[in-house]
């Protein structure tokens, strides 16, 4: 009897889990747990390092590439409005294939299809660079993607995901960032782990890095599968992601630990 | 055995629930244990566990690790995650086998605990490679493990 209102309540949770469980008044970005010194550092753009990646974004943009022998540039003609709100809206379904993709995945489809020039690797100076530029348009814009009609089954996706416990570790996404956050795992305070820094400049990885460089580290710890940057279940949750921090702004480039 | 994840904490709860004593089958690399009411009575190893050893695995950063969540009283250790509750005083909080059993498996104890299960193998999904089959501790490291947090009053 007792067993059964559980698994009820379990099941209900699963299903019917449509808004956030982090209520808009309490949303925090990751920025908001660092020190004073890491604050400063992303809001100045003279020390944030991730800025040598937008400026090297914005010379690739203005590059012709490929056998189409066209830039980023030669489609979309004026950056800042062409671009602008971009980040804050992705990922989205690809229209053409129907796939989940992401700001790394809508880049190199450019390239492939309007450039016929190779796709760029996961984590490649240049990607990161591109990303970072393309983010950076949307900086203090709000997160805001869509989940209705084909985005749909992907949130559901990426939700499912994030509840699941995984790894020999058995830890949920949500086991540390939405029951524990604001608590030390080791000398590190867990935020709630959202995606509006990124791509962003990690002191420990003394780089930019991409948000689905952070989640593999997330499912490293667990002990859990490694996913590919580019597997859409990755993209899936990296859409969940973005739902449950909507209205956070865009803070790309950011700076984290 | 494929068990959706989110049904699992509720097995969970149906097992302790309906058996007072759950005997655990476990595969090769961690072998079968007794739970009684609260507890593991008997130790998982025949050559009992060593405090030192104990101590240094829960410090040590590739392996139980439990630093990450709780504090422990040494002033060598100077980072400490508060997940879990220090651990000063533990031992005058619970018995040995109620000790053994929060290491072997605490979600017998609180299916919804965050604290990993650190001698079980089985319910688990996606485990990197490396790891499939394997408990995190060995028998020999949970008693050394439970050896050393038995120190702690
Ligand atoms: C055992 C705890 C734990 C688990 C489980 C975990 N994370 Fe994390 N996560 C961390 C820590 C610690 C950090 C670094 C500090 C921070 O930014 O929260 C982090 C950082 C992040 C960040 C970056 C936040 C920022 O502002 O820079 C994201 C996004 C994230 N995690 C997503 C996930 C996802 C998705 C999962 C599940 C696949 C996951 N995490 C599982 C502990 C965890
Ligand atoms: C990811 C976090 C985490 C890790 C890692 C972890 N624990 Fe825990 N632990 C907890 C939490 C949270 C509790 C509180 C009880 C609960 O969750 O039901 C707890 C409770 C305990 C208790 C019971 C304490 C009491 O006062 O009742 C003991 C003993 C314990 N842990 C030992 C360990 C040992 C030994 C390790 C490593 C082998 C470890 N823990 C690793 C989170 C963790």
């Amino acid at each position: 009897m007792r067993i059964g209102i559980l698994l009820l309540a379990l099941l209900a949770g699963n299903t019917f889990a449509q808004t956030p469980a982090i209520p808009a008044s309490e949303l925090r970005s990751g920025v908001s747990f660092g020190s004073a010194e890491l604050r400063a550092m992303q809001s100045d753009d003279f020390a944030n390092p991730g800025m040598l990646w937008v400026e090297r974004g914005q010379k690739l943009w203005q590059t012709p590439v490929g056998s189409a022998g066209r830039a980023c540039a030669s489609c979309h003609s004026d950056a800042s409005l062409a671009l602008k709100g971009v980040a804050a809206r992705y990922p989205v379904v690809n229209a053409s294939d129907r796939r989940v993709i992401d700001l790394e995945a809508r880049i190199n489809a450019c390239r492939t299809s309007q450039q016929k020039a190779p796709a760029l690797a996961a984590e490649s100076e240049d990607l990161l660079a591109l990303t970072a530029f393309v983010a950076h348009q949307s900086r203090g814009m709000p997160l805001a993607v869509s989940i209705s009609d084909s985005a749909r089954a992907f949130f559901d996706q990426g939700r499912d995901f994030y509840y699941a416990r995984h790894g020999q570790m058995d830890l949920s996404c949500a086991d540390c960032h939405e029951h524990n956050w604001g608590r030390k795992l080791l000398a590190e305070t867990i935020s709630q782990g959202h995606p509006n820094a990124y791509p962003a400049y990690r002191l420990e990885w003394q780089s930019l890095g991409s948000l689905a460089r952070r989640i593999r580290a997330c499912l490293f710890g667990i002990r859990a599968q490694m996913l590919a940057s580019d597997d859409p279940q990755l993209t899936a949750l990296e859409l969940f992601l973005a739902w449950r921090a909507d209205g956070l702004p865009v803070e790309a480039p950011g700076v984290r630990r | 055995m494929a068990v959706a994840p989110s049904l699992r904490p509720a097995l969970a709860v149906a097992m302790v629930a309906l058996t007072m004593e759950a005997c655990l089958a476990a595969d090769a690399q961690s072998s079968a244990y007794r739970v009684e009411g609260d507890g593991i009575v008997s130790p998982l190893t025949s050559s009992a566990g060593d405090p030192a050893r104990g101590r240094a695995l829960m410090a040590g950063r590739d392996a139980a690790n439990c630093v990450l969540c709780h504090s422990i009283p040494d002033p060598a250790i100077r980072d400490a995650g508060d997940i879990g509750p220090a651990l000063l005083g533990v031992a005058n909080r619970l018995t040995v086998p109620q000790l053994r059993l929060r290491v072997v498996d605490m979600r017998q104890v609180n299916p919804r605990s965050i604290m990993p299960s650190y001698y079980r193998t089985e319910g688990l999904v996606l485990v990197a490679q490396a790891y499939q089959g394997k408990p995190i501790l060995t028998a020999q490291q949970v008693e050394d493990v439970v050896a050393y947090l038995s120190t702690l009053r």
